[in-house]
């Protein structure tokens, strides 16, 4: 007998893969219960060995209707969408099952996402939100780093769109619907769509992704400082943390930088009719002064750079060599981020230093372009006067000449030799 | 004194020889005379090329490594370097221009005929040689504009029909541009071209001198004058030369020749790369071709092409005249009219497509 | 007159011709020898040769070798841009392109963490120049050290 058994396994073994009638059977029909089986080629599931009846329940290998759709055989059809989650659950939150595919894949989705707006509102009755099939999709279900996939970087702000910029769907919450509009003209979404940059940040990597929740205003510069890190250290030691947590609607860096649409910031922040720091600081106040002070020095010193690069690209036109000149521009250029950066602080002694470097650079710059364009100039006087003698010169035999032919002299009547 | 020492240099080197030829050489005066310029011109240029080669040799290192960095040195470290370089490049497309217009002066009046036979035959030569320079030397910058030029042209000449892919390989040093084929085309630039350039040079001008000056056809031989080489011709030779040193060193000043950007050779291929404008002709030509003409590929057909043109055009004093040794004009006029408005003609287009 | 008129008998016109000819060989010795000169000098400066004697730009000079103190690390210039040096303990130096491979700032080394670090957007690099965390997309280019006497020198590697 055990022998038998014994034969039974590599026979079992070398019969993978086994027949799936699901998708035999749901191909050949029409209409709503054939997509999922046309769908299922493009998914990671199916990919991974796994059928339908892994997740439905069921038996693959039976013609018979009644036995592959039983409930002999667990088979529990299409869930309710607020059994969705627990539906996906059963596998994704099993590490003994997931560590069978991938053992480094997160196991808490599930966990986190009860304590999303989103699980908390589904577990009260609300259907209208999201669930694991609204934005990861269904039968066609693509690993995230996939390009078609609907939770690539890529494409998580439409994905999240879908629901969050539908202003009748989210009329019932009260919450706005523009953050997917002004996160589009945005650098990240910049950096992110044009300039191929994987790690620009998109809705997930402020808000999370299963567990869903925007940050706390206490929070917030934490979270952006997880990129920005030198910002947030300066901005958590200046007055404007404590003042800027107790803000509504956002609160930290969001206050002056706003949460979705961020935009280049620019002096124009500091003073001018849409400067940001006039929200709270009336003209004259020691804030304002402040302002007006890194605003003037960052201009000053961003004009001067800009100065110092037109004269060497003008030297670059006329054929000098200045790529050393360039170069250290670049330094210049780094000492005007370092001034914006100590801006945060709101002390101007802070950006005092930045400052006087890179005027020092702009200054060295400024008089390599201009020692260039001497030279050039040096050259065609060299040339002109070059010029002078041989034109001398040629005269000189022109005169010559003519003098020697004066008579005649230096030709022949002969015929030529040949 | 300097009779003393000319006699002492006579009574040894035999130079009264020369003194004679210089003494009695005359150039015919007639309407195309100021055609006779440009072999002087051509001369010239080439002595230009061979002073700045040299002395662009101190500086110059031939490596993948340095290349680019020594050219560059030379640009802005070294006292007038960009002078002696600009004018090197400045000079290389002048003086094949200045070869083209020699070579299309000697059809148009006919003095390929008997006896110059051989001067025409060493002449084609020299002009080969001359692209050879300008192809070799286009490269040694290593910048990415000549790496990738390079890259095509030797593609081109690749697909030669037969001994294309091993002419190829020998050219490049291996399957693709790379360190080997700087090396080999520095070699080619410095010491193989020129050997035989200076033979085929030597041998050009002797044959020029011993043959004179031809007339044109249409000129009676009777009724020509003869201006004296020396002093006359001379000196106006020597305005000639002057004034393309003076055109030389304005180019270079007002517009120096550019360093580009260092090659990369896993960078794709600049937008709009191009071979150097003396080929730009036949390298349109050969874009034009379609991809198959019949059963035989385009760029065979195209390249067969240019071979035939240029054999029979070496081999112009054997079809060029009749029996009589006449030449015939009408038709060397005429084939010559086509191939100077197709080189034109072509070459824009190539910088306009 | 002309000269063809002139019989050379007037003194004036022999004079004349005279003064002409002395004038003509001055004006076209004159003017050969400048132009002659303004081609010269410039050859032979060129020949001279230039303080700054290498292209130098495979190499660059690291300062001194006690200049940098272990677990300590310096900018240095290479070429036109900067490279970081890393004086990892008593022995062992490395050298960086100090150019962040996410968006073009300047690296440096962090003691603490014996890493190397960009400011600009948190990017962290091993000290292999394997990106560790953040956003860089690739890893930093790695320079060969050498000690020359007591000076350091940064190369490209080969």
């Amino acid at each position: 007998m055990r022998a038998l058994l014994l034969l039974l396994v590599p026979a079992l073994l070398f019969s993978q893969p086994a027949r799936d009638t699901c998708v035999e059977c749901h191909t050949a029909m029409d209409g709503a219960i054939q997509r999922p089986a046309l769908l299922i080629k493009d998914d990671v599931h199916i990919a991974n060995g796994l059928s339908c009846a892994d997740c439905h329940g069921g038996d693959r290998g039976s013609d018979d209707m009644s036995v592959a759709m039983g409930k002999a055989k667990g088979f529990v059809g299409k869930p309710s969408r607020a059994e969705i989650p627990q539906f996906c659950a059963k596998c994704h939150s099993n590490p003994d099952y997931m560590r069978r595919y991938r053992p480094q894949q997160r196991v808490d989705q599930f966990e986190l996402y009860k304590t999303s707006v989103h699980g908390k509102r589904l577990a009260a009755g609300d259907q209208n939100v999201a669930t694991c099939v609204d934005c990861h999709s269904v039968h066609d279900i693509r690993a995230v780093k996939d390009g078609k996939s609907p939770v690539n970087a890529l494409h998580i702000p439409d994905t999240c769109g879908r629901c969050h910029a539908d202003a009748k769907r989210m009329a019932q919450y009260g919450i706005p619907t523009n953050q997917l509009e002004q996160y589009r003209t945005s650098v990240h979404w910049n950096a992110l769509s044009k300039g191929g940059d994987l790690s620009a940040p998109n809705c997930v990597s402020c808000h999370g992704n299963h567990g869903a929740k925007p940050p706390q205003a206490e929070s917030v510069s934490a979270v952006c400082g997880s990129c920005h890190v030198l910002f947030q250290q300066l901005y958590e030691k200046s007055p404007h943390q404590a003042i800027f947590s107790a803000a509504s609607g956002g609160g930290g860096c969001t206050v002056c930088h706003s949460n979705h649409g961020i935009h280049q910031p620019s002096t124009a922040m500091l003073v001018g009719p849409n400067a940001v720091c006039a929200q709270c600081h009336d003209k004259s106040t020691e804030g304002a002064n402040a302002a007006e002070k890194m605003a003037g020095w960052i201009d000053t010193l961003g004009a001067s750079l800009k100065h110092s690069e037109d004269v060497l690209s003008d030297a670059e036109r006329y054929g000098m060599e200045v790529s050393e000149a360039q170069g250290r521009l670049a330094d210049g250029r780094e000492n005007l981020i370092k001034a914006r950066l100590a801006m945060h602080s709101f002390q101007p002694e802070e950006m005092h230093k930045p400052i006087l470097a890179g005027m020092a650079i702009a200054d060295e710059t400024l008089r390599a372009g201009q020692a260039a364009l001497k030279e050039k100039d040096f050259r065609r006087l060299g040339l002109a006067i070059s010029a002078l003698f041989i034109a001398i010169t040629l005269a000189a035999i022109w005169l010559l000449i003519r003098r020697i032919e004066a008579n005649g002299s230096g030709y022949l009547d002969t015929p030529a030799p040949k | 004194m300097t009779a003393k020492i000319t006699h002492w240099l006579d009574d040894r080197l035999g130079l009264s020889a020369i003194r004679e030829l210089a003494a009695h050489k005359t150039v015919p005066v007639h309407s195309a005379t100021r055609w006779y310029y440009f072999g002087g011109i051509t001369l010239f240029l080439f002595g230009i090329q061979v002073v700045t080669g040299t002395l662009l040799l101190f500086y110059y290192r031939p490596t993948v490594a340095e290349g680019f960095d020594s050219v560059r040195f030379i640009m802005t470290r070294v006292e007038f370097g960009w002078l002696i370089r600009s004018i090197h490049s400045w000079s290389a497309n002048l003086l094949i221009f200045a070869a083209f217009v020699h070579m299309f002066s000697v059809v148009f009046t006919h003095a390929y005929r008997r006896p110059r036979e051989l001067t025409w035959a060493s002449g084609i030569i020299l002009l080969g040689l001359m692209l050879g320079f300008g192809f070799s030397g286009y490269l040694l910058p290593w910048n990415q504009i000549s790496y990738f030029a390079t890259k095509v042209g030797a593609d081109v000449a690749g697909s030669t029909p037969v001994i294309g892919p091993a002419i190829a390989r020998i050219l490049r040093g291996g399957n693709d541009v790379g360190a080997p084929t700087l090396t080999r085309f520095f070699a080619l630039h410095v010491m193989v071209l020129p050997m035989i350039t200076a033979a085929l040079v030597a041998l050009h001008v002797i044959l020029v001198q011993k043959n004179g000056m031809s007339t044109p056809p249409w000129i009676p031989p009777s009724r020509v004058r003869q201006m004296k080489f020396f002093p006359n011709f001379f000196l106006r030779e020597v305005m000639v030369w002057y004034g393309a040193l003076a055109v030389l060193g304005a180019l270079a000043a007002i517009f120096p020749w550019e360093l580009g950007e260092k090659a990369d050779p896993f960078a794709s291929a600049p937008k709009g790369i191009r071979p150097e404008w003396y080929f730009l002709a036949q390298f349109y030509t050969l874009k034009l071709i379609p991809s198959h003409v019949g059963f035989i590929e385009g760029e065979l057909l195209g390249l067969a092409g240019f071979g035939v043109v240029a054999v029979a055009w070496a081999l112009l004093p054997v079809w060029g005249v009749n029996r009589a040794g006449e030449a015939r004009t009408r038709l060397v006029t005429g084939a010559g009219i086509f191939l100077a408005v197709y080189l034109v003609v072509f070459t824009i287009l190539g910088y306009v497509k | 007159m002309t000269p063809d008129e002139c019989s050379g008998q007037c003194k004036q016109c022999t004079n004349n011709g005279e003064n002409r000819r002395t004038m003509l060989s001055w004006l076209l010795g004159g003017g050969a020898l400048a132009s002659m000169v303004s081609f010269l000098y410039p050859v032979i400066r060129f020949l001279n040769p230039p303080l700054v004697t290498e292209a130098a730009v495979n190499e660059a000079s690291g300062g001194k070798v006690q200049d940098l103190k272990p677990n300590s690390g310096k900018i240095v210039r290479f070429g036109s841009k900067p490279a970081l040096l890393v004086r990892v303990s008593d022995t062992e130096w490395k050298a960086f392109s100090a150019v962040c491979t996410h968006l073009n700032c300047t690296v440096q080394y962090r003691d603490s963490t014996q890493q190397i670090w960009c400011a600009c957007h948190n990017g962290t690099y091993d000290m292999n120049g394997r990106v560790v965390s953040g956003p860089p997309p690739n890893p930093l280019e790695e320079y060969a050290v050498n000690i020359r006497g007591d000076e350091v020198v940064v190369s490209k590697r080969a």
